[in-house]
Parts: structure tokens; sequence; C-alpha cells
């Protein structure tokens, strides 16, 4: 198979590094894709939707359409991993450790309900107690990190940033407090149908915005027939842009947690990484 | 040979993407494992990713953000030309693609761990003399 494998990778390879010979030269401003449509792109953005940022303005308005299933396969990729990994069966043994002292109990019949003190603790079976620089390190840091994710969605319009980008980085922060903490800090703080909520509404924004434009007397995705509906109609596409942006970002942060979730502790939401 | 080095050096991204594009593919084809083969996956994405970004540079030209676009002194004054800023239309599809791709790499995740519950392993081979026993 290493063999077979070798041959296959060096003629494919061989091939595609003969077709090289016809593509344009590096950074070649008359190469065709920088041509035809992208040049309509950049000179009519501004007269078209007012947003400076053009990959935005291609992303929400121009390709609305493609953002909006994107968005739709990243909300089914967070429901694949949950359908194929939840396991609601609770673990059979549990342990806690009484915190003054850190003695263990181990309670093996799962199924006995065992009501403990406010003294103990429910903890993990391979429990490591968590670094403290670590700790207030990332609790410092967490809710930066949530502001600068918000910002990046809130000023997509005018600076390099926008949905998918916020999203990864509030769901990275969400990650980042699991793993500095454990996974049932997460859990306890952002219940499981929350987010699952959180993502659902991202994808209903998305194209809530999209379908109001229809009764208002547009096409679905023309931001122009919100004009009545805003406070600024002479900036309409770059707020019905924004409102599509947060839709995304809440899909995006919601599913990114989801799948963490769900792959470190395989499906059964008490302990993991 | 001396014809082929000005050719290189002229399209040497090119070069680098089917390289990284041809180490993605080999793992896929040839890793026993699992979890190698999907991250053999993720790098031949990367390359497609690095391939598309690369086709919409343009020598001398900056971000896709139009200048001046509110408040500028000259804002309605100035002409945008296109030669001026570089092609957005591949940063749009590479931005979606990253954020997809990373959604499927966790469903491959899941899917591996799916496979290692039930057959406790997730090397090729074991895979497949477990399924001819039954």
């Amino acid at each position: 198979m290493k063999f077979l494998g070798v041959i296959i990778v060096c003629l494919t390879g061989g091939l595609l590094l003969y077709g090289t010979t016809d593509f344009p030269d590096w950074g070649d401003p008359s190469s065709p894709a920088s041509t035809h449509l992208s040049d309509y792109y950049i000179e009519k953005t501004i007269e078209d939707t007012k947003v400076p940022n053009i990959v935005t303005s291609v992303l929400a308005d121009y390709r609305g359409f493609d953002t909006m299933f994107e968005t739709a396969v990243i909300f089914t990729a967070g429901l694949a991993c949950f359908i194929l990994l939840r396991d609601f069966r609770g673990k059979k043994e549990r342990f806690y450790r009484h915190k003054p002292t850190g003695v263990v109990l181990h309670v093996k019949d799962g199924k006995k309900t065992l009501t403990v003190g406010k003294e103990f603790e429910h903890m993990d079976k391979d429990w490591v107690p968590s670094d403290l620089i670590i700790k207030t390190v990332c609790r410092i840091l967490i809710p930066f990190i949530q502001i600068y994710a918000m910002y990046v969605v809130a000023h997509g319009d005018f600076s390099p940033g926008g949905g998918f980008q916020g999203g990864v980085i509030f769901g990275s922060s969400l990650i980042l407090l699991a793993i500095s903490y454990d996974l049932k800090t997460l859990v306890n703080r952002i219940k499981e149908k929350v987010l699952g909520i959180f993502a659902a509404l991202g994808v209903l924004i998305f194209v809530g915005i999209a379908a109001i434009c229809m009764p208002m007397g547009g096409n679905f995705l023309d931001y122009t027939a919100l004009a009545p509906l805003v406070w600024d109609p002479h900036h309409v596409r770059a707020l019905g842009m924004l409102g599509v942006e947060i839709g995304v970002g809440f899909a995006v942060m919601a599913v990114m947690a989801i799948i963490y979730i769900n792959i470190v502790s395989e499906g059964r939401h008490d302990e993991g990484l | 040979m001396t014809d082929l080095l000005p050719l290189i050096v002229a399209k040497y991204n090119y070069w680098l993407y089917v390289i990284l594009m041809m180490i993605g593919l080999y793992a896929m084809i040839a890793k026993n494992n699992l979890i190698k083969k999907v991250v053999g996956m993720n790098i031949f994405q990367t390359a497609i990713i690095l391939f598309y970004v690369s086709i919409g540079y343009k020598k001398d030209a900056t971000l896709p953000i139009i200048q001046n676009a509110h408040g500028g002194q000259d804002a309605h004054a100035a002409v945008i030309h296109a030669i001026d800023y570089i092609n957005p239309l591949p940063h749009v599809l590479m931005l979606t693609a990253i954020v997809v791709s990373v959604a499927t790499f966790g469903v491959a995740m899941a899917l591996a761990v799916r496979i290692y519950q039930r057959y406790q392993t997730l090397e090729e081979d074991e895979l497949r003399m477990r399924l001819s026993e039954k």
C-alpha cells in the first residue's frame, strides 16, 4: 500500500506541476481570477452597499445564499456530532471528594441516589488538581477574549473581521475555560440546551433577516427592502449585513462548543479533557 | 534544465502547494491509523486554502478594504481602481471553507470516537480483521 501510495502521489503531483505551467505568475494583476467579477466587487462595493470591507460585502450580500447555506452546514455538523456521540446514560460509578481533607468517596452503584453536603464535590475519576497559575491567567484572559470576539463581529463591516471569525474566537474562549478548569465548569455555566438554542438561533437570525425582506417588498436577502425598519435607511445594507453576521457568530460559537464538549467527553458531558 | 529554473521561480507558490497537497494525499492513502488519515485530509484542505488565497494576490496592492470610505477628505471624489486592491473573492470563499473544514473535522473525530468505542481500535488493518470475523 505504501509503494502504491508513492506511485499515485508522484503521478498526481507530476501532473499538477505540469499543469502549473499554464497558471498565471505569482501576483499577476491581469490573471483571469482577478479580471472579471472581482473588479466589479471592488469598484462598486461602496456605491452598492456602503460597506468598505469588500470581503464582508461579498460574503453577506453579493454571495449571501452561499454564506446562508455554509451556516446551515456548520449547524448540521454540530447536530451530527450531537447525534453520533451524545450518551444520556449516566456513568456507573461516581467519585466525591471531601474538599477540606481530600478524602475521596467512591460510589460503585450509580443508580442509587446519594445526597452529599456542600463540603463534597463531584469529581472525575482521573482527577488532578488544576494549576493555580493556569486558572488565574485564564480567568483574567477569558473576558478579554470574549470582548475581542464581540468587537470582531461588530466591526466586521469596516475592518478585518466578521461573524465566522468572531464566533470562532468566542468558541475558543469557552474551550479555554473547559481546558483550564474542567469540563463540568463549562457545562454548568452554559447548559447544553442553551448551546443548542444558540446554534439554531444563529441560523434563524440569518434566514429570518433574509425572509423578512420578502413581505417588505424585496427579494429574498435583498436588504434594501428593510429600509423602513431601520433608523438609518442610508446604510440599510450595512445594517442588514451586521445582523446576518451576528447570526453567523452565534451559530459558529455554539457549534464549536458543542463539538468540543461531545468529543472530549465521548458524549456523556461529565468528564473529559 | 535551464528552462525549468525560471519557471519554478516565477510560480514557486504553486510548487509549494502541490508538495503540501501531495503530503496530505499520501497520508490519506498510506497511513494505517484513521486519525492520521483525517489529519492528512486537513493538510490537503490547507494546501487548497493557501492556493486560493495566493490566486487573489496582486503585486503592489493592499487589503480589500476601501480606504477613506467614510469621512475622508476626498471620499466621494476618489475613484476606486480595482488594481489597488487584492482580489476579495478567494478570501470570501476560503473564509467559509476554513470554518466548514473545522466543522467537518469535528464530525470525522466524532465518527472516530464511535469506531473506537465499538471496536477498541483505530488501526485500519485491525478494523478489517474485526469486521471479517463476524
